[in-house]
């Protein structure tokens, strides 16, 4: 290196050697591009760039943010959805029952009712056949005991022998009755 | 060498391949002052070519990018994710400024060597990868004594826990390679690759120009043929090492002002 310098010098200038003026220019030259493209210029495409770092993730995240709140709704609607479900499920089960509640209810209350009115009815028949017993007996006894003063031609004024006559007849008349049916 | 020497003699002329006098420039104009060079004219082209390339890409940058502002925008993140991250980490945006400044204005200089015209890298004069060169090595030891303190960052440099018989091999090594050998280095491996290049350039295109016009000859028109293509091949590979020796320059900055900024051991 050294000897190829020297043979070099030799012809010449030495390239090994700087001349001083293009140091001075070099310095200049290296200084002018430093202020200007390092401290004016590189600042500002840096903040771009940071800038624009900001917005991309910035704009990730807002998008993050919609979609998380997307599904939170989503959650909430299924969520209110399936408690409406459940609810009417509930509602429907309740009528239901009620339902088969009134139904039942209206049948015994019906039964009742149908069971008063059969008993009210036999009761009332009962009593009117006592009624028209009675005074069938009462007419018969007379009617008999009539026809049979007519017949007999005398007078039973008597009333308590009378009624004992009539009822003698009467019970006669009854058991001949029964024992026709047996 | 000596068979285009000898082909070239056979045509009548003698051909002289170029040498260093490639690199020796006379004041611009008659008359100017001696200062006023080509390479000096080119380096102050390049620095405000520089900034103009800036200025149109990152003057009113906006946040959906248009035009040069894309383009400036992959050299920045080039420069970030391949040179400033690897070496700086979170300090990586911190010292942008200073890298992509360097890494353009490095590779605007060495594209003037294809330039039509121009056809001349600024850094094959080595006073300007120097003034680059020492303006990272006295970074760099300013952030060291700053950040390491002034005694600790010469004593972090060296790797502490080895047999004591090493050091004595290790300190002047270590020593010698951070403050000596790595700023030489830094400047020579960007002058000598633009140097070479340039030379090479010259060479062929010579070759080229000399057998196929200057002194046109049957037996030498192939090796003009060969000159021009090879100038062709060897400009696409000086396009590439033209972008790796910026690269390469700017990446090692990183590497001096991490090592400035912790101890690498």
């Amino acid at each position: 290196m050294i000897t190829a310098a020297s043979v070099l010098a030799a012809e010449g200038n030495n390239p090994l050697i700087p001349h001083t003026y293009e140091l001075v220019v070099g310095v200049f030259s290296f200084l002018v591009v430093v202020l200007v493209v390092g401290k004016l210029l590189v600042p500002r495409i840096q903040q771009t760039l940071a800038e624009r770092t900001d917005l991309i993730e910035g704009g990730l995240k807002r998008a993050e943010d919609a979609q998380a709140e997307a599904k939170q709704t989503l959650d909430a609607y299924k969520s209110q959805l399936s408690e409406a479900r459940q609810e009417a499920a509930r509602l429907r089960e309740e009528a239901r029952e009620q339902g088969a509640q009134i139904i039942a209810q209206m049948k015994e209350q019906a039964q009742v009712e149908a069971r008063r009115i059969v008993e009210n009815a036999q009761a009332q028949i009962e009593q009117e056949r006592t009624q028209a017993l009675a005074a069938l007996r009462a007419e018969v006894g007379a009617m008999s005991v009539e026809l049979a003063g007519r017949v007999v031609g005398e007078s039973l004024e008597d009333e308590a022998r009378q009624r004992r006559i009539v009822d003698r007849f009467l019970e006669e008349l009854e058991s001949a009755n029964a024992s026709k049916a047996l | 060498m000596s068979a285009v020497t000898v082909l070239a003699a056979s045509g009548g002329g003698v051909f002289t391949p170029p040498g260093a006098e490639l690199f020796d420039f006379p004041p611009l104009f008659a008359g100017g002052p001696e200062w006023l060079t080509k390479p000096v004219a080119l380096a102050i082209l390049g620095a405000l070519l520089t900034c103009a390339i800036a200025w149109s890409a990152f003057a009113k940058p906006k946040l959906v990018p248009r035009g040069m502002q894309n383009v400036g925008e992959i050299g920045y993140t080039f420069v970030r994710d391949q040179v400033a991250r690897p070496f700086l980490g979170k300090d990586a945006e911190r010292w942008m400024p200073l890298l992509l400044s360097m890494f353009v204005l490095i590779w605007v200089w060495n594209l003037f060597a294809v330039i039509p015209v121009i056809q001349f890298p600024v850094a094959s004069h080595i006073a300007f990868p120097a003034v680059l060169a020492l303006s990272v090595y006295f970074l760099k030891i300013y952030l060291g004594m700053r950040h390491q303190g002034p005694v600790k960052y010469f004593t972090n440099l060296i790797p502490k826990g080895l047999p004591k018989p090493i050091y004595v091999l290790l300190v002047p090594i270590e020593y010698l390679s951070t403050f000596v050998l790595a700023p030489f280095t830094h400047a020579v491996r960007l002058f000598a690759n633009m140097f070479a290049g340039h030379l090479i350039l010259a060479f062929f295109s010579l070759v080229g120009y000399w057998f196929l016009i200057e002194n046109p000859t049957l037996l030498g028109a192939p090796v003009g043929v060969l000159g021009v293509v090879m100038t062709i091949a060897m400009t696409a590979f000086e396009l590439f090492i033209q972008f790796l020796q910026a690269f390469l320059f700017t990446m090692l900055a990183a590497m001096y002002i991490g090592s400035g900024l912790h101890a690498d051991h």
